[in-house]
């Protein structure tokens, strides 16, 4: 094959390959801002517990850290529920308007991120950590990927899919979907508005939860990780237009592509390369590329 | 102007308490020195940065996270213009020039984007730091190959002044913007913006001539504070954290007063200047539970704590108030 199809072929697959994570990233935060409106600054961190936890579970207690993506999910979708019961349904009620929730969630959420950024540095330490799993190399068609990647990949898409379905089909799905249309009109036709604000934030817990188990095994993990993801997260969900799931599933893949083709010319260029999109789209569609 | 206005005893008494204020701060190198310089010179730089982000966000209702932009910024131009070595002009000058700089960016911001509405300015904002900070970043590294930039040194006590300066400058603009005609456009703005606009106020001119004046203290104190640090980076001079400080700073001191957002800052740049260099973890924890609880319980900050405990201790009476 000629070279330049190697490479194209390469930035490509590498593209969708972080773009999966972003995906999974994004439709968390995704069901946290354009359901609950919270717009959770904190996300990161989310990411961070499920990866440092994954890190231990497989270091001390040597737990296959695919078996700890279920371990660890439920327990940060508690966290995530009870949180969002105790303290932004607190504030949903307090406020006289959703420009002021919005506000002061937002506020509340950067007060969570200093929070579980600083016990993690108590707990675990400032260093780098990481361990190896699945870190071998798979060769498709000339291009050579670790194993771990594509690992993550297949998890990103099928934990997407069910995800997806998951809104379609159920019961709870379309109380998720009807409260992200209008929660107010929802509540009056009898949905648990409370309740169901909570599983939507303890979903998007759960999924940064999961990609934090599934980035732990590529990445070196730091306690100061997660606003990086929480960034990307926030640029992908305005990329694929607030409250859309599949715009931000979508979008995660579009900008894992745009990352990869930048860092191909310019590496230290990627992060500013992800902001002037985000900044641009803002000023010309800020409704997002699938944005109704 | 109206004259009458300043006759009133609404404004001599806390006039003259400022004037006192004033008088014991631009005294207090003669008396203490030292350390207590160092710290009163971080407790003004935060109320600046507070009290200019209140400028702007109290009034209009728009949430601005360019707070360290505009910093960053005026740190930026400290450091080209007062190199270590070879230093043309004058401290004063170079002030002046970092404040006018940051304005330009905000006026360019503000054109571009104060047409979005809520979240989304806060998040472009935000944005704004993390995009001048990676392109600086790049820059530094691939083409002037310069990792960090030393800063002409100035003794402790003319940093003060000048920081006093521009705290008595950024007060005095506060006051009498609210004042102003001005303010109150900017006021109508954040309580409706159509209704604003149909009563024949002209609000992107507006927000942004307030916008680009409130960034000017900023860019001014930044200035400042490089002959402070006497060495920087773009990660240095561009921390997002501090455009998350103003804001909680402003809200635990509580932005209905004038006097909310100086106390707000005063409180936690002490706390930081006695904390952070020996248990870093702890305050950032204590910051962030700080936080979470002023937003559950005390929506008004501290200073709205004032009148509601006197109320409870007059027994009522004044329920008026």
């Amino acid at each position: 094959m000629p070279e330049s199809i190697v490479t194209i072929l390469d930035i490509a697959i590498g593209g969708l390959l972080l773009g999966g994570i972003y995906a999974l990233i994004a439709m968390g935060l995704s069901l946290q801002y354009g359901v609950a409106r919270v717009l959770n600054i904190a996300h990161g961190e989310f990411i961070m517990i499920g990866a440092f936890s994954t890190f231990t579970l497989y270091t001390v207690l040597g737990i296959n850290p695919l078996v700890c993506l279920a371990i660890v999910g439920p327990i940060i979708f508690i966290i995530g529920f009870l949180l969002h019961q105790t303290l932004f349904t607190r504030l949903r009620i307090a406020a006289p308007n959703p420009g002021a929730y919005e506000a002061s969630s937002l506020l509340a959420a950067f007060g969570l991120l200093f929070v579980i950024q600083n016990l993690a540095l108590l707990g675990w330490g400032a260093d780098f950590r990481a361990y190896s799993y699945l870190n071998f190399g798979v060769n498709i068609w000339g291009a050579i990927f670790s194993a771990n990647k594509l690992v993550i990949l297949g998890f990103a898409v099928g934990i997407g899919v069910a995800f997806y379905l998951f809104l379609i089909r159920t019961r709870l799905g379309k109380a998720i979907r009807s409260a992200a249309q209008d929660p107010q009109t929802a509540s009056l036709m009898g949905v648990n508005i409370n309740r169901v604000l909570s599983i939507c934030f303890g979903f998007g817990a759960l999924m940064a939860g999961i990609a934090g188990v599934l980035i732990s095994m590529r990445v070196p993990l730091n306690p100061a990780m997660g606003l990086q993801y929480t960034l990307i997260a926030i640029i992908v969900i305005v990329l694929g237009g607030l409250g859309s799931i599949p715009g931000s599933f979508i979008g995660g893949f579009i900008l894992g592509i745009i990352g990869e083709v930048v860092t191909h010319f310019e590496p230290s260029l990627s992060l500013a390369a992800y902001y002037f999109i985000f900044m641009l789209l803002l000023l010309v569609r800020p409704k997002g590329i699938f944005g109704k | 102007m109206d004259i009458t206005r300043f006759k009133s005893k609404g404004f001599f008494i806390p006039g003259l308490i400022s004037l006192v204020l004033l008088i014991l701060l631009a005294t207090l190198p003669l008396s203490l020195g030292g350390y207590t310089v160092v710290l009163v010179t971080t407790i003004l730089m935060y109320a600046i940065l507070t009290v200019s982000w209140v400028l702007f966000s109290g009034p209009s209702g728009y949430m601005s996270l360019a707070s360290a932009a505009f910093f960053g910024v005026g740190i930026y131009i400290g450091a080209l213009l007062l190199p270590n070595t070879g230093q043309v002009l004058p401290l004063l000058v170079v002030v002046v020039l970092g404040g006018l700089a940051s304005s330009i960016v905000a006026l360019g911001v503000g054109a571009l984007t104060l047409r979005l509405r809520g979240i989304y300015f806060a998040i472009f904002t935000f944005g704004l730091v993390v995009l001048i900070l990676e392109v600086l970043n790049w820059w530094e590294h691939t083409v002037s190959h310069i990792r960090g930039r030393f800063v002409m040194v100035v003794d402790n006590e003319t940093i003060f002044y000048v920081m006093l300066a521009i705290f008595v400058a950024t007060m005095l603009t506060f006051f009498f913007l609210r004042r102003s005609k001005f303010g109150l456009a900017l006021q109508s703005i954040g309580q409706n913006e159509e209704a604003a606009a149909h009563s024949g106020v002209n609000v992107t001119m507006v927000k942004v001539l307030t916008f680009a004046l409130s960034a000017f203290f900023v860019g001014a104190a930044g200035v400042v504070w490089a002959t402070r640090l006497t060495y920087i980076d773009p990660y240095i001079a561009f921390n997002f954290f501090l455009s998350f400080l103003p804001v909680l700073m402003a809200i635990f001191g509580g932005i209905g007063q004038i006097y909310g957002p100086v106390v707000g800052a005063a409180i936690f740049a002490y706390l930081q200047e006695t904390l952070q260099t020996e248990f870093p973890e702890v305050y950032m924890l204590t910051f962030g539970i700080v936080l979470v609880v002023v937003i559950l319980y005390l929506p008004n900050g501290i200073v709205g704590l004032i009148p509601k405990l006197w109320r409870r201790i007059s027994g009522g009476q004044h329920a008026n108030t």
